[in-house]
């Protein structure tokens, strides 16, 4: 492990994405402690209220060591367009108290890493119903950023299993398995996706909903990886340790994932980084649709669906931000997946 | 031939016959091979590349590849199984011989070592394979049998990657996996051709060791006569998938028989050709 660390930080690109990553998790496990809002919490009185600015010096040109915002007054109700009001300054407060939360699902506790006593912070505004958009990203990144991960270990486990059975013991089992893995692949993802999702009942619980999505792209992304492991075990099952290993009496099963499987560990770590940013794709793809994770729970796909429509996109252009985000998290991943493929196979490395 | 009176054969191979089909063309590796391998003995299997000593390893064990198919009877008879013909085995049966009852020694060690395995790991595999230990036990196991394959510093070796060793200390480690189990028969498959001369001759005494301390019986598959002259006591010369030549090391090496044998022997350099 310690060496791959070592070829991530050979790659600056991989280095930075590495540790943005690092970041985005961070706030997703503390999301409660960081938000200065819950994730439902509305401000029915402030829909589409613009990024609040943080200032340090008020209009008269003073310092405060303390920052401030000014308070938003909706001078449209109808174009929600708010003007500052420089009258009302409301100071910003550390380690605050606010809504109660459970820190990491333990620790009970109402304080919150910032937040104003008076008027209201959107750091990243806030949407149609007034909910912070800020602390719905947060919310909404222990969604999105864990259903790659999860994702990727279920489909990965059942791939390379899959896989593994098959190049090890050939003849009919691998004919059985390789033909329906390709039936799996040869439906178009998004569509399958959809057909999948519409056999299950539309109104689930968001745990539910969560481990559905989670088996649904794994379903159609076992497939790929088990023909590539299936591929490289042919290969490593001719190798002598196995022959030994047979040798000595141990079992089919048990040579497949002790002696086979760690070896196609290098391609298993590449493929899986790489692969992450499209479980995180398909979440936001079933939820911008109303078909995965339901409102008024967060997920990074869910808040997008408010974009949808060009005019409030138009109008109100802090509402992409969980796009962005979503943007951010899959170029990281693909950065650190190339530079693990050039570090860990170089067989593929690029000849440039 | 005292050794043969007294005992009856652990191994009996009788009129083995394997060919390979590769791409339509039939090979016949081995054209009905019989010999016997007694207890506590060490029977040295010479031929040269391409003879079928290794299918004859390989086919004690069933371990041959699919494309293979093979008749005959090789016969099992130690104190702890008898089986009547390993070739009509089921898999069970084979898995409880394989390592158990029979063990293996391959030409490569490090070919033959997981990389991604720690060595006391490999071993302890190898335990639980067979017995219904805990893992503490098992590693006990390993260390005892480390030993008994004299490999220095076990506790520490036990816990290093195979790279971390040398090609002797890995050879030890797979004689130490082949041994764990307490087996009664060994096939060495050219167990020193990789090792240099003097590594080589410690492994080869080993071997001695284990037969006269555990009656250990060794079927060892050289190419080397000089193994054969240190350690053999009997020889069995394979030719072309044939046996032509079976006897005494002295008898073999005094008073060779058959053409093949002859020239065997002369191959070998000798002092006077130089001086």
């Amino acid at each position: 492990m310690r060496e791959i660390f070592r070829y991530i930080k050979k790659n600056k690109l991989a280095h930075l994405s590495f540790y943005i990553l690092i970041i985005l998790y961070i706030l997703a496990i503390f999301a409660d402690f960081i938000s200065p809002y819950p994730y439902d919490k509305q401000h029915r009185d402030t829909p589409y209220h613009p990024p609040t600015q943080i200032h340090f010096f008020d209009e008269k040109g003073n310092f405060h060591l303390r920052p401030f915002v000014y308070g938003y007054k909706l001078v449209d109700p109808v174009f929600k367009i708010y003007k500052v009001d420089k009258t009302k300054k409301y100071p910003i407060y550390f380690f605050t108290e606010g809504e109660k939360h459970y820190l990491l699902g333990i620790f009970p506790t109402n304080k919150h890493l910032f937040g104003v006593k008076e008027g209201k912070i959107f750091l990243l505004g806030a949407d149609n119903l007034g909910r912070d958009i800020f602390s719905r990203l947060l919310y909404g990144g222990r969604i999105s950023l864990s259903i790659g991960l999860v994702g990727v270990l279920v489909s990965f486990s059942i791939g390379a299993l899959i896989g593994g059975i098959s190049g090890y013991f050939g003849g009919i089992i691998d004919n059985i398995l390789m033909r329906l893995s390709e039936i799996v692949m040869s439906f178009p993802g998004f569509y399958l996706m959809l057909a999948l999702r519409a056999v299950f009942p539309i109104t689930l619980s968001s745990v539910q909903v969560y481990f559905l999505i989670v088996i649904i792209l794994s379903f159609i992304g076992w497939a790929g990886l088990a023909r590539v492991i299936r591929g490289m075990v042919l290969s490593i099952r001719e190798q002598d340790f196995v022959l030994a290993a047979k040798s000595y009496g141990a079992s089919s099963l048990r040579i497949i994932t002790k002696h086979i499987l760690p070896n196609t560990f290098s391609y298993l770590l590449i493929a899986a980084t790489l692969a992450i940013p499209g479980y995180i794709l398909g979440e936001s793809a079933l939820s911008l649709l109303g078909l995965g994770i339901q409102e008024p729970y967060a997920s990074w796909g869910n808040m997008l669906s408010s974009a949808r429509s060009i005019s409030a996109m138009a109008s109100y252009p802090w509402i992409l931000a969980p796009g962005i985000a979503i943007f951010i998290t899959i170029l990281a991943f693909n950065l650190i997946g190339d530079a693990l493929r050039d570090a860990l196979d170089p067989k593929l490395r690029k000849n440039l | 031939m005292s050794l043969r009176a007294s005992n009856s054969p652990v191994l009996s191979i009788e009129n083995l016959k394997v060919s390979f089909h590769i791409e339509n063309q039939i090979i016949q590796a081995l054209k009905g091979i019989s010999f016997k391998l007694y207890k506590k003995e060490i029977l040295a299997l010479v031929g040269e590349s391409g003879s079928g000593k290794s299918v004859t390893c390989f086919s004690i064990l069933k371990l041959l590849p699919k494309y293979a198919s093979f008749s005959g009877k090789i016969t099992l008879n130690t104190q702890r199984a008898s089986i009547e013909n390993i070739l009509s085995a089921d898999e069970n049966t084979l898995r409880h011989i394989r390592g158990n009852i029979v063990s293996m020694v391959f030409q490569e060690p490090s070919a033959v070592l997981n990389p991604l395995l720690t060595v006391g790991e490999q071993i302890v595999e190898a335990i639980l394979a067979h017995q219904n230990i805990s893992r503490e036990e098992a590693k006990d196991k390993a260390l005892e049998a480390m030993k008994n394959a004299r490999i220095p510093e076990p506790e520490r070796r036990f816990y290093q990657y195979p790279h971390e060793l040398s090609g002797g200390l890995k050879q030890r480690v797979v004689i130490a996996i082949a041994i764990a189990n307490k087996p009664d028969i060994i096939l060495a498959d050219e167990p020193t051709t990789a090792l240099d001369v003097t590594v080589s001759a410690q492994i080869l005494k080993l071997f001695k060791d284990l037969k006269e301390n555990f009656g250990i019986s060794l079927l060892l598959i050289t190419h080397d006569l000089g193994v054969v002259a240190e350690i053999a006591d009997r020889v069995v010369v394979i030719y072309k998938g044939e046996i032509v030549e079976e006897g005494d090391v002295f008898e073999i090496f005094d008073n060779p028989k058959h053409p093949y044998t002859k020239k065997l022997l002369e191959s070998r350099p000798k002092i006077s050709d130089i001086v």
